[in-house]
C-alpha cells in the first residue's frame, strides 16, 4: 500500500476526541450541507434568471417586472445561504480535519478571497435590487444590468472555489502537484461538478419559483403580463428541461470521478436517485401538459420526490468521499497512534528520570547568546563584566534579577529572576572566571 | 504543524489578516447589531405608541443601512474569521472546535435565528399597516435585539475559554468559561459600549435623513431634535454602564492575568496595556459625556463631525480591549496546552530530543546534514516560526536579529543558535524552540542565507508542498521501549 501512496502525505491527527460519534457527525454533515446548498442554489439560480430576464425585458417590459420580482427573493436566500453554511463547515472541519484544512491551505489565496468576493457580490445584489426603479432608462438601465451581471458572475465564481476544495480534499495523493487554486482545478473532476451544480441551481430555482409565483398569496399585480398558470408553466419548464439535461451532466460527473471512491453502493444509490428523478420528470412533464386550471396540482409531490433525489445524491456524495478517503483515514489513524505511543513512551521515561540540577556551564546558555568572552555581541563582553564586578558576584546576581539600562546604545537586558538566586550565583562566579581567563 | 503551511511572507506570516477581519467584525457587530437593533426597535415602539409616523419612517431608514451593512460586511467578516483561522492556525481552530463544538453549535443556532429575524423584521416593516400587525412587528424587533445580544454573550464565553489556561486542560469543558471572573464584567462592558456607540450611530445617521427641506423645515427640525435628545440620554445612561463594567473589568483583570502568567515580561507588557486601557476608557467616556450632555441642551449645539470623535475613541478603546486577548495568550495559542506554533506542550521534549523534521509531514529531509542544512532550516522556519514571523517582512526574523546583533556586522552563528534554544527564557512570550540542536543550527544557516540574499519564502498556496520521504522503518522511540504497564 505504501508504494503507490509514496507521495501521499499522511499527517498526524489532532490528539483530541471528536465531540460526537463520527457517524452522527457525518449524518449532520449531509443534512446541514443539503440545507445550505438549497439556498445557495436558489441564490445562484435566481441571479442567473434575473440577469437573463432583465435582458429579455429590454424588449418586453413584462420580463423586466418578472426579473425584479425574482430579484426580491435573492437577498433573502443569499443571507440564509451564508448563515446555513456554518453548520456543514463545522462538521467537515471535525470529520475531515486534515483533508479539509489542507485543501484550504493549498488553494489559500482563493479561499481567503471568498470573504471580499462574496461581500462585493452581496453589495452588488442589494444595489441591483434597490436601484431597479430609479435606474430604469437609457444608460442607467445598462449600468443596472451590468451591476446585476457582475454580481451574478461573482456568485457563479465563488462556488467554484468551494468545489475545488471539496474535490481536492478527496485526493491527498495529488496534493503535491498543486500550485495554487487554478492548478487545483485540473485535479479530479471540478468542471463536471461545477456544471452539475449550476444545472441543479437552475432546476431548483425553477421549482421554487413555480411555487412562489403560483402560490395564492402572490400579488399577481407585481408580475404584469403573466397569469398565474403561465408563471407556473414557465418555471416548471425551467425545472423540467434543466433536470433533463442533468441526465447528461450527472453521468458526466459520475464517469469522470477518479476511481478512488467508486463502490457498488455508490452506483446503487446514485442510480436509485436517478430513477426517482425520472419519476419526478414524468410528473413534471405531465403537469406541463395539464390545462391552466389544474397546473400546479402535483407541486407538493414533485417537491417531495425532488427531496428524495437530493437526499440520494447528497448521500452518494458522502459515500464516495468516505470510500475515497478510507485508506487515507486509516493511515492517518495508524500514524497518529504510532506517534502517540512513541510520545507516551518518551514522556514516561522522562518522568522516571530524576531532574538533575543544571551545572553552571549548562545555565550559561542563557547568557551566551548575548555575552561573548572578548567581543561585544548584544551585551558587553565577559572581560568587561569581570572588570566591573571583580570580587562582587552578588552584584551580577542583583543586576540579573532586575536589570536596568546603563548603555543607551544597547538593548535592555531582560530579567532572569526565574533562574533562582542559587543558579544566578553559580552563573556569576562562572562569568567572573571566564572573563578573567579571556583577558 | 502538520498541515500545508499557508504563509504570506510580508504580513507576519499573514496572521494580521485574521486580526483585520475579526476587528472589522467586532466594529460592525457591536455598534450596529448589538447596539442599534434595540434602539431602533425602541424607536419603532415609541412612534407607534405616540402616533409619530415620522419617527417610524426615520427608524426604518436607519434600519435599512444597518440591514445592508450587517448582512454583507458584518456576516461575511464573521464567516471570514472561520475561513482565515483555518488557513493560518488550523491546528488551533481544529482543536478548539473539537472541545468547544457545543458552544459553537449553539452560537450557530442563535445566529441563524438572528439572520432570520433581521430579514423578517426589515422586509415586513412596510407591510405592518394595522395596529395589531405593528405590535407583532415590534415584537420581532425585540426578539432580534435579544438574539443579537445572545450571539455576543455566547462568543464572549468562547473567548474567555481560550484565555483560561489550566482548567481547560483538566476539564476541557465549556461551562468553565462562564465562571471565568472576567466573563460578567467583559460582557457588561461590551453591552454598554455597544449601546453607546449604537446610539451615536443612530444620531449620526439621523442627520442625513432629517435635512430641513423647503416647506418641511419645521418637521425636520422637530424630528432631529427628538432623535438627538433621546439618543443623548441613551449615551449618558450607557456611559455609566460602560464606566462601571469597564472599571470592574479593569480591577479584575490583574488578578486573573497574574494568576495565569508567571512571566515577568508578559506582566510588564500587560501592565502597560492595563494603564493604557484605563486612560483610554477615561477619555472615551469623557468624549461621549461631552456629546451626551451637549445633546441634552439644544440639538444643534453638536455638529455632525463632532460625533465622529467619540465614535473613533470607542473604536480605539474596543480595539485596545481586543488586543488583550492576543498578548495574554502568548506563548500559547491554547493556554498550557498548545504553543502558538501548534506544538503541544507534552510533545515539546520529545521533539527537542528526536528532532522536529523527523516527525514532520511536510519537509524535504528528515535529518539535517551539511549538504541540506539550509533547506532543512527553511522547513524548520516554516514549521516552527512562520505562524507569527515573516522572513524579511513584518515581524520578520531578520528585523529581530538586526535589533540584537546590528545591521552592519556579521552575525555570530553559534551565538544565534544558542539564543534560539534559550530565547523562551528571556523572551517569555516566545514558545520554546521545538527541535534538536542540529535543527537550530540549520535554522540559523537559513536565516543567514535570507539575510544575505533576501530571498522570498513562498507559502504552500503558491509553491505547493513537499512530502517528506517515508522512513524505512516506523519511527522508533528515543529511549528503549519501556515495559512499564499502565500506572
Amino acid at each position: 500500500m505504501t508504494s503507490f501512496l509514496a507521495s501521499t502525505p499522511v499527517p498526524r491527527d489532532l490528539p483530541l476526541p471528536l465531540p460526537l460519534p463520527e457517524g452522527v457527525l457525518i449524518v449532520l454533515l449531509v443534512i446541514f450541507f443539503l440545507a445550505h446548498i438549497l439556498f445557495v442554489n436558489l441564490m445562484v439560480g435566481g441571479s442567473v434568471l434575473v440577469t437573463f430576464f432583465e435582458w429579455l425585458g429590454r424588449k418586453d417590459p413584462r420580463w423586466d417586472r418578472l426579473a425584479a420580482a425574482i430579484g426580491r427573493t435573492i437577498t433573502v436566500n443569499k443571507s440564509l445561504a451564508v448563515v446555513l453554511g456554518i453548520g456543514p463547515l463545522l462538521c467537515i472541519n471535525l470529520v475531515y480535519t486534515l483533508q479539509w484544512y489542507s485543501a484550504n491551505a493549498l488553494t489559500g489565496h482563493a479561499w481567503l478571497m471568498i470573504v471580499p468576493l462574496v461581500t462585493v457580490a452581496f453589495l452588488l445584489t442589494y444595489l441591483h435590487k434597490y436601484k431597479w426603479e430609479s435606474w430604469s432608462a437609457g444608460a442607467w438601465k445598462t449600468a443596472h444590468q451590468l451591476v446585476g451581471l457582475a454580481g451574478t458572475l461573482l456568485l457563479l465564481f465563488v462556488p467554484l472555489i468551494f468545489l475545488a476544495n471539496v474535490n481536492l480534499m478527496h485526493f491527498p495523493g495529488e496534493w503535491d502537484k498543486v500550485r495554487g487554486f487554478f492548478s487545483s482545478l485540473s485535479i479530479g473532476n471540478v468542471l463536471p461538478r461545477f456544471l452539475h451544480f449550476i444545472a441543479a441551481s437552475l432546476a431548483f430555482t425553477g421549482l421554487f419559483l413555480a411555487g412562489w409565483f403560483g402560490r395564492a398569496a402572490h400579488d399577481i399585480g407585481t408580475t404584469p403580463g403573466f397569469t398565474r398558470p403561465e408563471l407556473r408553466r414557465l418555471f416548471y419548464k425551467v425545472a423540467a428541461y434543466v433536470t433533463l439535461a442533468q441526465y447528461v451532466l450527472g453521468p458526466l460527473l459520475l464517469f469522470t470521478l477518479p476511481s478512488a471512491g467508486i463502490t457498488t453502493r455508490l452506483y446503487v444509490i446514485i442510480f436509485s436517485g436517478a430513477a426517482v428523478g425520472l419519476l419526478t420528470l414524468w410528473l413534471l412533464f405531465r403537469e406541463l401538459r395539464a390545462p391552466d386550471a389544474r397546473i400546479g396540482g402535483s407541486y407538493v409531490w414533485i417537491c417531495l420526490l425532488f427531496g428524495v433525489v437530493v437526499l440520494g445524491m447528497g448521500s452518494g456524495r458522502q459515500i464516495y468521499r468516505q470510500a475515497a478517503l478510507a485508506p487515507h483515514q486509516a493511515e492517518i489513524k495508524e500514524r497518529t497512534a504510532r506517534y502517540a505511543a512513541a510520545l507516551a513512551d518518551f514522556n514516561q521515561n522522562l518522568s522516571v528520570q530524576v531532574p538533575l540540577e543544571q551545572t553552571a556551564e549548562q545555565l550559561f546558555i542563557n547568557c551566551a547568546a548575548c555575552h561573548a568572552p572578548n567581543v561585544r555581541l548584544v551585551g558587553p563582553p565577559l572581560t568587561e563584566i569581570a572588570q566591573i564586578y571583580a570580587g562582587n558576584p552578588d552584584g551580577i546576581v542583583a543586576w540579573a534579577r532586575a536589570p536596568g539600562k546603563k548603555r543607551p546604545e544597547l538593548p535592555q537586558m531582560p530579567a532572569f529572576a526565574h533562574l533562582g538566586d542559587n543558579n544566578l550565583r553559580k552563573l556569576a562566579e562562572l562569568m567572573l572566571e571566564k572573563g578573567k581567563a579571556a583577558k | 504543524m502538520d498541515f500545508p503551511s499557508f504563509y504570506l511572507d510580508h504580513l507576519a506570516g499573514g496572521r494580521l489578516i485574521i486580526g483585520i477581519i475579526a476587528s472589522l467584525h467586532v466594529l460592525i457587530n457591536h455598534p450596529l447589531a448589538v447596539g442599534a437593533y434595540p434602539l431602533l426597535t425602541w424607536m419603532e415602539w415609541w412612534a407607534h405608541k405616540n402616533n409619530r409616523p415620522d419617527v417610524d419612517r426615520l427608524a426604518y431608514k436607519i434600519t435599512f443601512i444597518v440591514f445592508i451593512v450587517t448582512t454583507t460586511v458584518g456576516a461575511m467578516t464573521g464567516v471570514g474569521i472561520w475561513l482565515s483561522t483555518s488557513l493560518f492556525a488550523p491546528f488551533a481552530i481544529g482543536s478548539l472546535l473539537r472541545v468547544f463544538f457545543w458552544g459553537w453549535f449553539m452560537e450557530w443556532l442563535v445566529f441563524i435565528s438572528e439572520v432570520g429575524l433581521i430579514l423578517w423584521w426589515f422586509l415586513t416593516w412596510k407591510k405592518a399597516d394595522t395596529p395589531e400587525k405593528k405590535r407583532r412587528h415590534i415584537k420581532i424587533g425585540l426578539a432580534l435585539s435579544i438574539m443579537s445580544w445572545l450571539t455576543m454573550a455566547l462568543i464572549v464565553a468562547v473567548l474567555g475559554f481560550m484565555m483560561r489556561p489550566g482548567e481547560w486542560n483538566q476539564t476541557r469543558a465549556f461551562w468553565d468559561a462562564m465562571t471565568n471572573p472576567l466573563y460578567a464584567p467583559q460582557l457588561g462592558f461590551r453591552t454598554f459600549i455597544a449601546l453607546m456607540m449604537g446610539a451615536v450611530f443612530v444620531w449620526f445617521a439621523a442627520f442625513f435623513f432629517t435635512k430641513p427641506k423647503a416647506g418641511f423645515a419645521q418637521q425636520a427640525r422637530r424630528l432631529r431634535g427628538w432623535v438627538v435628545y433621546r439618543m443623548s440620554h441613551v449615551v449618558l445612561v450607557s456611559l455609566l454602564g460602560t464606566y462601571l463594567f469597564g472599571t470592574w473589568y479593569w480591577n479584575n483583570v490583574p488578578e486573573t492575568m497574574k494568576a495565569n502568567s508567571s512571566v515577568a515580561l508578559l506582566t510588564q507588557e500587560f501592565m502597560s496595556w492595563h494603564g493604557q486601557f484605563q486612560t483610554l476608557l477615561g477619555w472615551t467616556i469623557l468624549a461621549f459625556a461631552a456629546i451626551g450632555f451637549g445633546g441634552l441642551g439644544t440639538s444643534f449645539m453638536i455638529p455632525r463631525w463632532a460625533l465622529l470623535i467619540p465614535s473613533i475613541m470607542g473604536i480605539w478603546l474596543l480595539g485596545h480591549f481586543e488586543r488583550a486577548r492576543e498578548f495574554m495568550r502568548k506563548p500559547w495559542v491554547i493556554g498550557e496546552y498548545m504553543y502558538s506554533n501548534g506544538v503541544h506542550k507534552d510533545e515539546l521534549a520529545f521533539l527537542q530530543s528526536e528532532g522536529l523534521l523527523k516527525h514532520a509531514t511536510y519537509a524535504r529531509h528528515r535529518e539535517v546534514t551539511e549538504a541540506t542544512k539550509v533547506e532543512c532550516g527553511k522547513d524548520v522556519f516554516m514549521l516552527a516560526c512562520s505562524r507569527c514571523h515573516s522572513t524579511t517582512g513584518l515581524n520578520g526574523v531578520i528585523e529581530k536579529f538586526t535589533a540584537m546583533y546590528g545591521a552592519d556586522k556579521p552575525w555570530d552563528s553559534s551565538g544565534m543558535a544558542l539564543f534560539i534554544k534559550g530565547m523562551h527564557q528571556t523572551r517569555t512570550f516566545m514558545p520554546p524552540f521545538p527541535g534538536n540542536d542540529k535543527e537550530a543550527e540549520a535554522l540559523v544557516a537559513y536565516i543567514q542565507q535570507v539575510r544575505a540574499t533576501r530571498e522570498p519564502l513562498p507559502g504552500a498556496q503558491s509553491a505547493g508542498i513537499v512530502v517528506a520521504p517515508q522512513p524505512a522503518t516506523p519511527p522508533m522511540t528515543a529511549a528503549t521501549p519501556s515495559p512499564i504497564s499502565a500506572p
